[in-house]
């Protein structure tokens, strides 16, 4: 077991620091002068150009700058911002919290929809409500997550002005950031009205970015199950007299989960694309947006530095479903990979 | 939708009520178009940032006359020049306090330290806070003050003497800009000494009418009323910014009444907001002027013909139309009507396709040419929707002949390309920055402006460049005019700009809110409002 | 028992039981058809292909027309609208049905191009490095988890700063997104097949790397390929249009679906049909896509079963 989880994290360090080469060149390669444009509309002369490309280190040899990069790094230095002049670590987790939130409400409205029905579903193979259960599944995930958003936004908030349009809570309320997550914080503050608020606006926009993972597990949920139920063990305990829903809910259902799990674990990072678009459509104030301004801006070191941090969450998540799945199939940690 | 309105009203009372203790507290929410990039307006140059920033919180020694391009004392009571234009004294006001946050408490208060500070700072290559946040200044650059600044020099405690290389008009209203904003230098100390001195630009200290109390990133600002502001306490005590950047979204926000002021309302929704009760719909003329640069630099555009011919195929009635639903001028001149030198009933490229063709085969190009036009992929206020209006302009160029294939960037990777001059026609603008029309002429026209990126039809015509180098030395008005009369003919004659529009500038209010007056440059101020 | 007389010595016919086994491609063919979902799936893209192909026949108007009189006019068949646009007009005076039709081409085109290019980059370079093993297929390996980590549409935004918005770049980028996974699918299979005995015979008989890879594996890793393509494509369009909707993909006038959406994102509230239609053909464009992709994976999944 011990040996298992050590070849997987062994595994990861070549890869992060794969991951740091990949940011930084990408990020380098995008041809911009971050000198030029801050500059903006004024322009830069050509002496004060040169000047400023010095100071920033833009004019060394690459593999210089990534060296700097790195070292950084392993100093916890993302770098500093061209914009905000504030580190990028900083400028990130300031963000973060609101990512997770929504992210985080997402994915668990996701499971508790798409669980069940994929179950049920399974259960009940080829009733009207299997085929109404996959074919909503099959929609969902053929949808353009941003039209979707705004076709949600119209109606809801346009058309029956039950939910706010954008934003995370409404203006005049002032909450101090303890966690970052308004769910928690106007709780633990005792502003109940508050706390409402944050949930009317969090709606719409965990449903537009639940909708694609709510699909995948449903669907992933019915075809696990199915293929559990078509075994041996199943129909003996069914055999057995064992209740249904015992058969279904205990056996069935803990070894169906395992590709569940994983195929959830994935999401993650389906879940920051479609948090990019969703924030955008939202005006949510989290790092999907702010990462696809850096980019806009050319704002190397921002772009580099939550390119990174991503990533590597998303790694970590992988990694864990990884270790998971092994801890619960036996098979998987004996076998050579 | 209704009741949420009700339930807002209400939460809003509610919650106001017990901080009033007393008296009922006055709050206005603005809805904002966009996240500044940080508080410190030295670093910047977009209104978006210049209105969370040194308009609620910083003075400048000489500022706008709201309202208008007329400058008048501000934390300079007086200034005296000497007869050359070279030496200007200011004599500071004296009993303006720095507000006091929970970051800052002022042992002073405001004198020359800070305006050498803040002038010093931006300036001189060894000062010790010039590096802190990158040492990148770009309006103070882009405005000329390093070459245009010999000495800065301090007097006595509010007295500070300003010495310049060459005479330039211009200088008092730049100084009113929001670059020329005064810092504390108390606070630079206390910071340096903590080590901490990025801090300037997150928790800012200001002389200004509003106090920073609070940033959520991307999604609101709150600043409260200074009550030792010098000119006036605001008649606000709470101001947020609500950062709503989808215009339709500000605009459903302030029906709601979530929001009393918001930025940029779509053209197209200029109308439904007309009709709305609750709201008024504040307008100006937009000191702007949108335009179509053509870059002389590449073929074909170096035969003034060619330039002609494509200015008279542009039917920019139905551009004013369509993309401005109505409500814009057409442009005739490169500046606004309202700035000096403006000249009226100029002969102007008006709708004529047919003589477009002719000229066009006059100048060698019978059978067409294909160009590219870059658009741009923000809205800017003299231009709401390039995209749109190049798929307009293609159309109309696809009946003389021309083709055009259209080119869009991401917005600071387009501007840095047309300064870089790769484009062969792109659209841009101008919002005046301080009223004056050396900073649209001399800045967009200019031959210094084409190794600088400003000029992107990248003329330099030495006629037009020695007429607007004159008119910067020239304190006469009338003078000044006469020399930018003269050079506006000029440049219209060689069209190197396809002048497209000033576009009406409007600010949608809610009708509780009281003596919000329009700038002329876009800002947006609070400090003289009050609500019901 | 024949009559006609013996001229030749004849093969004595194998018996039935012995019989090869029908190509795997043509049995999956015959569970697909079985699949009435996915067939319907294959002939809505059939019929799209065929509004593509005929676009300049079929749409009433041309894609870039802009009738200045007729400015954001609702669909025909409510109040205010007219049956010369049937589904109503865009903010510039172009009939949206027509653009639909039109923005069928793009659609194609991307996914086609799009699985094209993944496929092939992606399994060339999973086919060489399971073959290859050791070094080298550690280093592509990692590099596409690392690709894979990146969130795609991040992903897409930065190759797409990388080589400039536009069409063709948005397809390059997105294919970069999308193709570790044929890199990944490539080499475990290619790793699964090494093992098997055909294989051994094969290089025992003295075929070289590239037969071996090419001719005796690569048709036998087909299966997941194929079903991996399909759901490529169905990203691939999604992908493109959320480019086109961020101003990065394809570039106006050009009448991509997710383009017309960016545009008609200001007339959400005044004019909904010029955002819901578009919206709408790309709903109709991947459900088909991916209908048709479950019925491949199905179809292919017994026979995956098999060998």
């Amino acid at each position: 077991m011990f040996r298992f989880v050590l070849h997987r994290l062994a595994l990861i360090v070549p890869t992060v620091f794969g991951l740091t080469v990949v940011a930084f060149g990408l990020v380098r390669l995008i041809p911009g002068d971050p000198v030029r444009v801050m500059a903006g509309i004024h322009g830069v002369s050509p002496e004060r150009h040169a000047e400023l490309m010095h100071q920033y280190g833009f004019d060394l040899p690459l593999w210089q700058q990534y060296l700097g990069f790195l070292n950084g790094l392993l100093h916890g230095d993302l770098g500093t911002s061209l914009i905000t002049r504030s580190s990028v670590l900083s400028d990130f987790f300031s963000r973060f919290p609101a990512t997770v939130e929504l992210s985080l409400v997402a994915l668990l409205l996701a499971l508790f929809i798409g669980l069940p029905a994929g179950m049920i579903a399974a259960v009940k193979r080829g009733s009207l409500f299997d085929h109404a259960v996959m074919g909503a599944a099959l929609t969902g995930y053929s949808m353009p997550i941003f039209w979707w958003g705004l076709l949600l936004i119209v109606f809801f908030s346009g058309y029956l002005g039950w939910t706010p349009v954008s934003g995370r809570m409404d203006a005049w309320f002032f909450i101090q950031p303890i966690t970052g997550f308004m769910l928690m914080d106007t709780l633990l503050q005792g502003e109940t009205d508050a706390f409402w608020s944050a949930v009317r606006h969090l709606v719409l926009p965990a449903v537009a970015l639940a909708t694609i993972p709510l699909a995948v597990i449903a669907r992933q949920t019915r075809s696990a199950m199915l293929e559990v139920l078509g075994q041996d063990y199943v129909r003996t305990a069914r055999a057995k007299g064992l209740a249904p829903w015992r058969v279904v809910g205990l056996h069935a259902l803990r070894n169906a989960l395992v590709p569940v799990i994983t195929v959830t674990g994935l999401q993650v990072g389906l879940l920051f694309a479609g948090a990019i678009l969703t924030e955008t459509i939202f005006s949510w104030p989290g790092v999907g947006k702010w990462l696809v301004e850096a980019v806009y801006r050319r704002d190397y070191p921002s772009v580099q530095g939550g390119v990174l941090l991503v990533a590597l969450m998303v790694m970590l998540v992988n990694l864990s479903v990884d270790l998971m799945y092994g801890l619960i199939d036996p098979r998987i940690r004996h076998r050579r990979s | 939708m209704r009741k949420s309105r009700i339930l807002g009203a209400a939460l809003v009372a509610a919650l106001f009520l017990p901080l009033a203790a007393g008296a009922a507290s006055k709050h206005l929410v603005f809805c904002s178009e966009g996240s500044p990039s940080g508080f410190n307006p030295q670093f910047y140059d977009d209104g978006t940032t210049f209105d969370a920033s040194s308009r609620p919180l910083y003075n400048r020694l000489v500022e706008f006359k709201l309202g208008t391009t007329d400058f008048e004392p501000g934390l300079a009571e007086s200034w005296d020049i000497s007869d050359d234009g070279l030496t200007y004294t200011f004599h500071l006001r004296k009993g303006v306090k720095w507000q006091t946050t929970p970051w800052f408490k002022p042992t002073r208060e405001f004198n020359a330290d800070d305006v050498l500070y803040s002038f010093n700072r931006q300036w001189k290559k060894d000062h010790p806070w010039h590096q802190v946040g990158g040492g990148n200044y770009q309006y103070f650059a882009g405005m000329g003050f390093p070459k245009l600044l010999k000495a800065i020099e301090k007097l006595d405690d509010h007295t500070v003497r300003f010495e310049l290389n060459a005479p330039n008009s211009a200088f008092l209203p730049d100084l009113a800009m929001d670059f020329a904003s005064i810092l504390s230098a108390e606070y630079a100390e206390q910071l340096m000494e903590a080590g901490t001195p990025e801090q300037m630009n997150h928790n800012p200290v200001g002389t200004g009418p509003f106090v920073f109390v609070n940033y959520q990133k991307d999604a609101i600002i709150r600043y409260k009323a200074n009550p030792d502001y010098f000119v006036e306490r605001p008649k606000i005590d709470n101001l947020v910014f609500a950062i709503t950047p989808d215009a339709s979204v500000r605009l459903q926000k302030t029906k709601a009444g979530e929001c009393q002021v918001m930025s940029f309302p779509n053209p197209a929704d200029l109308d439904t907001i007309k009709k709305d009760a609750d709201i008024e719909l504040m307008e100006q003329a937009g000191l702007n002027v949108g335009y179509l640069a053509m870059n002389v630099e590449r073929e074909p555009f170096d035969n003034v013909k060619v330039r002609q011919a494509l200015a008279l195929a542009v039917d920019r009635k139905t551009i004013i139309d369509v993309i401005f639903n109505g409500y814009a001028e057409i442009a005739s001149n490169p500046i606004p009507p309202s700035v000096l030198g403006y000249v009226k009933d100029l002969q102007d490229y008006d709708y004529d396709p047919e003589r477009a063709r002719e000229l066009l085969a006059e100048a060698g190009y019978a059978d067409g040419f294909e160009t590219d036009l870059w658009a741009m992929p923000v809205a800017r206020p003299y231009n709401p929707n390039a995209r749109r209006m190049a798929q307009l302009i293609l159309s109309d160029w696809e009946k003389i002949g021309v083709k055009t294939k259209i080119v869009s960037f991401e917005w600071g990777e387009y501007l840095k390309r047309v300064a870089a001059g790769e484009h062969q026609t792109a659209f841009l603008g101008w919002t005046g920055d301080n009223g004056d029309p050396d900073n649209f002429l001399y800045t967009l026209l200019g031959c210094d402006g084409v190794a600088s990126g400003t000029n992107l039809a990248r003329w330099c015509n030495d006629a037009f460049n020695e007429l607007v180098t004159k008119a910067q030395r020239v304190s006469d008005r009338d003078e000044r005019a006469e020399l930018y009369h003269e050079a506006i003919r000029i440049f219209k004659e060689e069209a190197p700009w396809i002048t497209l529009d000033h576009s009406t500038v409007f600010l949608p209010v809610r009708k509780s809110v009281k003596n919000y007056v329009m700038d002329p440059m876009g800002g947006h101020y609070f400090h003289a409002v009050d609500v019901d | 028992m024949s009559t006609l007389p013996v001229t030749a010595l004849q093969e004595p016919q194998p018996p039935r039981a012995l019989q090869a086994p029908p190509h795997p491609l043509r049995e999956a063919w015959a569970y697909f058809a079985e699949n009435r979902g996915a067939l319907t799936g294959l002939l809505i893209i059939a019929a799209l292909v065929l509004v593509a192909l005929g676009a300049d026949l079929l749409a009433p108007h041309g894609s870039n027309e802009q009738f200045r009189s007729a400015l954001l006019q609702p669909p025909a068949w409510t109040s205010g609208g007219n049956w010369s646009f049937v589904l109503g007009t865009d903010p510039l005076g172009r009939d949206i049905l027509s653009r639909i039709i039109y923005g069928s081409r793009y659609s194609l085109l991307i996914g086609m191009v799009v699985v094209v290019l993944a496929t092939t980059v992606g399994t060339l370079l999973g086919l060489v490095a399971g073959y290859v093993g050791g070094l080298f297929e550690s280093l592509i390996m990692r590099l596409m988890d690392i690709l894979l980590a990146i969130p795609s549409l991040l992903l897409a935004i930065v190759v797409v700063a990388i080589l400039g918005p536009g069409l063709t770049n948005a397809m390059l980028a997105i294919a970069v997104v999308y193709m570790p996974q044929f890199t990944r699918l490539a080499r475990a299979s290619v790793i699964a097949e090494l093992q098997r005995e055909y294989v051994t015979a094969s290089r025992v008989a003295g075929a070289g790397p590239l037969r071996l890879m090419f001719v005796t594996i690569l048709p036998n890793c087909l299966a997941p390929l194929i079903v991996q393509g399909a759901l490529t494509f169905s990203n691939a369009i999604l992908d493109a249009a959320a480019l086109g909707f961020l101003g990065l993909g394809a570039q106006p006038p050009i009448p991509e679906w997710g383009t017309m959406l960016a545009d008609a994102r200001d007339y959400i509230t005044s004019a909904w049909w010029a955002v819901t239609f578009p919206g709408l053909a790309i709903l109709v464009t991947v459900l088909a896509v991916n209908i048709m992709g479950d019925g491949l994976r199905d179809a292919f999944d017994p026979a995956m079963r098999r060998s």
